[in-house]
């Protein structure tokens, strides 16, 4: 039960008028501020968001880096505009060795504050999770088994990393290998990435895909691009010398203009195809070990 | 029996220079060092002078014999810095003894010293060397990326220099806050006169020094190519310069669990009449967390950096997949130990600011508890959030969602700290002066830290942000924007105390000036970088980047720069001005500023009781009263 | 200034003095790359053939004279003038021919990866294997690629057979006298800039998967190409 006496800021003496009601001021600030800047956030800022929407998965996370970013807007101010009202309000005057209220706490804020932060917390979390399993890893790597999966007709695509360039195989046209990745617009595209040395990670920016290459393991992602563009290829986990130089640039193509690019390489790599190891999820080539 | 009396004072004569070097003192330990360097190398050789061994022939390289050069170099150094003595005397039989802790001389911080005040100051210098070391390796990485392909260091040594940073700065700044402040103030805090084990105390410092030196000494054998993070298969394929990082995060590990150790021990048995646990000073408490991860992770890492030097020798197959071994095995134990790392790094932070704000906003510290809970939270969820690092790795998908929650969670313990900071400003009276100046930025910067951590918890937007500057942006935010300069104002706090001299105030500000907009003038726009395709560590970028790049390097010189006008400060007030500090500049109602300066060798004439805790700041407020306007219980008067 | 401020101001000086050694001594290392070796430009070359030379050998062990620290490393060595020198970094003008000679002195490891025994990127899909025009060797031939990622550039280079008479110990190897492979190949620069090149065959004895030590080292098994 509050005192009806006015509230006792504790640092003027007696007889002073009480100081201003800061707790309405700041939470007045605050909030004023929080329902600007999110919609202002939400709305701008969002669309332009990194990684762009050139497919699905890349849309998704555009979408997700929104949502996080406006539940994130109102915290950030909280605290901000409090570090500048507690500066600007909460001054020692100068040549003054004035003490503030002996306060310690609060069990009423301190249950408003624990409580609101688990859920949003777990709403981030839910939300996070949902997003993940619902858009089938989101472009990330999931592993050889992942839980989700698109249906419908897949396009296999093997990208292999190597010290230190990305290769890719397509099993489906005769387990071609190319050099540069092209991808059909608008078709669901089964990623398998895997190492033959140490660990790389493939990232595809534009398309919003990162899959680690670990040696003797399939990691799989999914992505369908969904605009004819240009996207870059860089590797994300450092390999050696030439971590930062293994990049590369990829395109994404209209359907015909991809079969005729396929025709291309298996004409122009048939003499290699055929010294290739038969396609596989994972390759052990020699020397397994130490060189000789 | 003659009655004249002679004077009886003959003049004991000057022990000659000789005398006075032999013993077991620095140079000792560093002539013992070398000769052991060398006699590891010589047992090394000749232990793989087999045919088992040949690889190392193809290779002109031999890692066993480095590794034991290390190992017997350490080994030699300690010995001959004086640390076998005892467990010596005690196998001979001898009684348990304390050493006496030497009172005075220069030379005391040279060697082994028993006095938890020296090992302090000693702590406090040998990390400001590394430190800088640490910080000419972040130059030199700026310098390269200021174009877009590499013009400045080669390519070998640009990921040395990256690695030899980031390895630097893990192993320099996990025992930043706890060696010299925890050491020196931590028995004052508590009423002790030293720490449990003193001699164990003086071998931490040691130990990191050594490890310091090794960590630097790789750019003698190729540098390593890893990063700090040592990962497999790259790491067995590395040439020699691994070793050293093998060795030098051993070393750190051992330092890291013995200074964890002593900590609990000592908070835990030799705290004062009258100091309840409700009752200890809360840098107290976040020393007390950061041991307790500290002791149960630091030795994961020993174990797995133990493995890597096998992989590398004698050939086993831990981590190589050909071998019936996994690439994951690394990440996984790795991530274990550097996930509570990260944390360890983090609390003291939390402990020093929060130490801190009290006395310069002259109130009680507001939520004690809810800061205890908060760390105590943080220590232990701090286990269970590593995989984290894997999310795009491949790991079980089933293990994501998990994963997702445990590091969402992680925060809310998180936030308690943020609320305790956000209601002891509250109609506070704050002084500007330059620690609080520290404390107030710690909370902008951990602030965009810990906000840019959720895009990395949470899986979907981790696809895009892992491996990226957006990582090294949170990262640097956390750790730099918050652990450094917490360290800083824990600096300009206590050094009056420990020193009893003064910085310049001025001076002081602009070095803080400086630092805080040259600090997120550099790592604000790395998270523009990273959500644009800027992957890490690499020294090649897309010339789009050429701009930012160029603004962030400029930004780092004059990061760098601020650091310099810190150390002429510090010349310019200890060696030239010198102006005494008075006992309790701060007006603190902390212990530690109640003992006179210098603090005597045996900390209290008597052993003080404790009846409250020291946050008795403030004029009393009624029971009842509301603030600003809000009703409920308060909690106000002392102990709470 | 009193006797221990004094002592102070002596140590302090002492460590600032080493700092700085320190600090130099770093900034050297971290930039000690290879010398730039320039092609050696045609003369009188005509409009449509190429402008400038390089010749190159790829040695099983670069010997003492080239490499103390690591002879048995294997290493390319280039041309400068009459003289062999073990440097990796090579520059070329923009926008023109390239052609490059590579003496080939190592026997074969084989490829990893088959997919790099194509040649891809140069002037007629074809390298000179010994004279003979080819558009790909057999895998397990491979010996050494000299490869540029961003240019586009894949030439695999097939190894001296076991049973050759007079192979080459260690570099510099003598083309006159010592068994060989002669590979040829011209590929067109483009845009000015730098970029890497490095060898794709696990040719690192010793090391995991073939891929340590020389093959991550500038001036043995990478290098760069200056386009400028």
């Amino acid at each position: 039960m509050s005192s009806s006496a006015a509230p006792s800021d504790a640092s003027p003496p007696a007889g002073e008028p009480p100081g201003p009601n800061h707790l309405r001021r700041f939470l007045t600030i605050w909030i004023v501020a929080s329902v600007i800047a999110t919609p202002l956030v939400a709305i701008f800022l969002g669309p332009i968001l990194p990684p762009g929407k050139a497919s699905d998965v890349a849309a998704g996370q555009v979408t997700d880096f929104t949502v996080t970013l406006s539940l994130a807007t109102p915290v950030l101010l909280l605290v901000v505009l409090y570090l500048i009202y507690a500066i600007v309000a909460f001054r020692q005057p100068s040549g003054a060795a004035l003490e503030g209220p002996a306060l310690r706490g609060h069990a009423g804020l301190q249950t408003f504050w624990i409580i609101t932060s688990v859920v949003l917390i777990l709403t981030l979390a839910t939300y996070a999770t949902f997003r993940l399993e619902q858009g089938y890893g989101a472009g990330s790597g999931s592993g050889p088994n992942p839980l989700t999966k698109p249906s419908g007709p897949r396009l296999p695509v093997q990208v292999i990393a190597q010290e230190w360039a990305f290769t890719y195989r397509y099993p489906t046209y005769g387990g071609v290998e190319t050099t540069h990745l092209e991808l059909p617009v608008n078709t669901e595209v089964e990623l398998h990435v895997t190492s033959l040395d140490v660990i790389h990670s493939f990232w595809a920016y534009q398309l919003g895909v990162k899959a680690d290459a670990n040696p003797n393991q399939d990691n799989i992602a999914f992505v369908k691009p969904t605009k004819i563009e240009t996207f870059e290829v860089h590797c994300a986990e450092l390999c050696g010398i030439w971590h930062g130089a293994m990049f590369d640039h990829g395109h994404v193509v209209s359907g015909p203009a991809f079969a005729r690019w396929i025709a291309e390489q298996q004409r122009f790599f048939a003499p290699v195809t055929k010294q290739l190891p038969k396609y596989s999820r994972t390759y052990l080539p020699e020397p397994l070990r130490r060189g000789e | 029996m003659s009655t004249t009396t002679v004077s009886r004072t003959p003049e004991r004569p000057a022990r000659p220079l000789w005398r006075r070097l032999v013993g077991f003192n620095l140079l000792a330990a560093v002539v013992l060092g070398v000769g052991g360097y060398y006699f590891g190398w010589w047992i090394g050789h000749l232990v793989t002078n087999t045919k088992s061994f040949e690889y190392t022939e193809k290779v002109d390289e031999n890692d066993v014999a480095l590794l034991l050069a290390y190992v017997f170099g350490v080994v030699g150094f300690l010995i001959g810095m004086g640390f076998a003595n005892y467990p010596v005397q005690r196998l001979l039989g001898r009684p348990p003894s304390l050493r006496e802790k030497e009172g005075e001389g220069v030379s005391r911080y040279f060697g082994l010293c028993t006095d938890h005040k020296v090992v302090g100051i000693q702590y406090l210098c040998g990390i400001g060397l590394f430190f800088f070391i640490g910080g000419l390796n972040a130059m030199l990485i700026r310098t390269e990326l200021l174009h877009p392909t590499p013009t400045f260091t080669g390519a070998n040594q640009y990921i040395s220099l990256v690695g030899m940073h980031g390895a630097m700065m893990m192993g320099m700044m996990t025992s930043g806050i706890l060696g010299p402040f925890a050491n020196y103030f931590v028995p004052i805090m508590i009423g002790a006169r030293r720490m449990a084990f003193p001699r164990i105390e003086a071998l931490t410092f040691w130990l990191l020094m050594a490890a310091g030196f090794i960590l630097t000494s790789t750019i003698f054998f190729g540098g390593f190519p890893t990063g700090w993070t040592g990962y497999e298969p790259l790491n067995d394929q590395a040439v020699m310069g691994m070793d050293s990082y093998i060795i030098f995060f051993a070393l750190v590990g051992v330092s890291m669990t013995l200074l964890g150790l002593n900590m609990m021990a000592t908070i835990i048995t030799m705290r004062a009449p009258g100091l309840t646990w409700s009752r200890l000073p809360i840098f107290v408490w976040a020393t007390f967390s950061t041991s307790i991860l500290m002791v149960l992770a630091a030795p994961m890492l020993i174990a797995v950096l133990l493995m890597a030097a096998l992989d590398r020798t004698v050939d086993t197959t831990f981590f190589i997949a050909a071998g019936g071994g996994s690439s994951y095995l690394f990440e996984n134990l790795f991530w274990f130990f550097g996930h509570p790392e990260v944390y360890i790094l983090a609390l003291p932070g939390f402990g020093v600011i929060l130490e801190l704000l009290p006395v310069f906003a002259r109130k009680p510290l507001w939520g004690y508890r809810l800061a205890i809970a908060g760390m105590l939270g943080v220590t232990l969820l701090s286990f269970f959030v590593w995989q984290h690092h894997l999310f795009v790795s491949g790991i079980n998908a089933d293990l994501r969602p998990f994963y997702i929650l445990s590091t969402e969670i992680i925060s809310i313990p998180t936030g308690f700290i943020f609320l305790c900071f956000i209601g002891t400003l509250w109609r506070s009276r704050i002084s500007f002066t330059v620690p609080m100046l520290f404390c107030l930025a710690w909370a902008f910067n951990f602030l965009l830290g810990g906000l840019s951590g959720v895009f990395l918890s949470d899986a979907p937007t981790d696809t895009t942000t892992h491996g990226s500057f957006f990582v090294m942006a949170h990262f640097h935010y956390t750790i730099m924007g918050g652990l450094i300069f917490a360290f800083f104002a824990a600096i300009y706090y206590w050094v009056p105390k420990m020193l009893g001299l003064n910085f310049n105030e001025k001076l002081g500000k602009v070095h803080f000036w400086l630092m805080f907009i040259a600090f997120n003038s550099t790592f604000l726009p790395l998270f523009a970088l990273g959500m644009e395709g800027m992957p890490r560590r690499a020294s090649f970028y897309e010339p789009k980047f050429h701009t930012l790049n160029v603004w962030v390097s400029v930004s780092a010189f004059v990061l760098g720069f601020s650091m310099l006008v810190f150390l002429f400060n510090t010349v310019y007030s200890f060696i030239f001005v010198r102006q005494k500090a008075a006992e309790n500049p701060w007006h603190s109602k902390s212990i530690e500023w109640q003992v006179p300066t210098p603090v005597p060798v045996n900390n209290f004439e008597q052993i003080p009781v404790f009846d409250s805790d020291p946050y008795d700041y403030g004029t009393p407020v009624p029971v009842g009263a509301g603030v600003g306007g809000m009703g409920g219980p308060q909690i106000s008067g002392a102990g709470g | 200034m009193t006797g221990t401020a004094g002592k102070l101001a002596a140590v302090l000086t002492a460590v600032a003095v080493v700092a700085a050694l320190i600090a130099l001594y770093i900034t050297q290392w971290a930039t000690a790359v290879p010398a730039t070796v320039v092609a050696t430009p045609t003369p009188g070359a005509i409009a449509a053939g190429p402008t400038s030379h390089l010749v190159l050998q790829t040695d099983a062990a670069v010997g003492p004279q080239e490499s103390p620290s690591h002879p048995d490393w294997v290493g390319y060595l280039v041309l400068r003038g009459h003289q062999w020198v073990r440097s990796t970094i090579y520059q070329v003008p923009a926008h023109s021919l390239v052609h490059v000679t590579i003496y080939q002195f190592d026997s074969d490891t084989g490829l990893r990866n088959p997919f790099l025994a194509k040649v891809q990127g140069t002037s007629g899909g074809v390298e000179l294997v010994d004279g003979k025009p080819l558009n790909h060797i057999e895998a397990e031939e491979a010996s050494h690629t000299f490869v540029v990622p961003s240019l586009g550039v894949f030439a695999p280079l097939p190894g001296v057979p076991e049973e050759a008479k007079n192979q080459c110990e260690f570099g510099p190897c003598d083309p006159a006298t010592m068994a060989h492979r002669t590979i040829e190949l011209t590929f067109r620069t483009g845009k000015k800039g730098r970029y890497r090149w490095q060898c794709f065959v696990p040719c690192a004895a010793g090391t995991y998967f073939g891929f340590g030590g020389p093959m991550q080292t500038l001036g043995y098994m990478d290098g760069y190409i200056d386009v400028v």
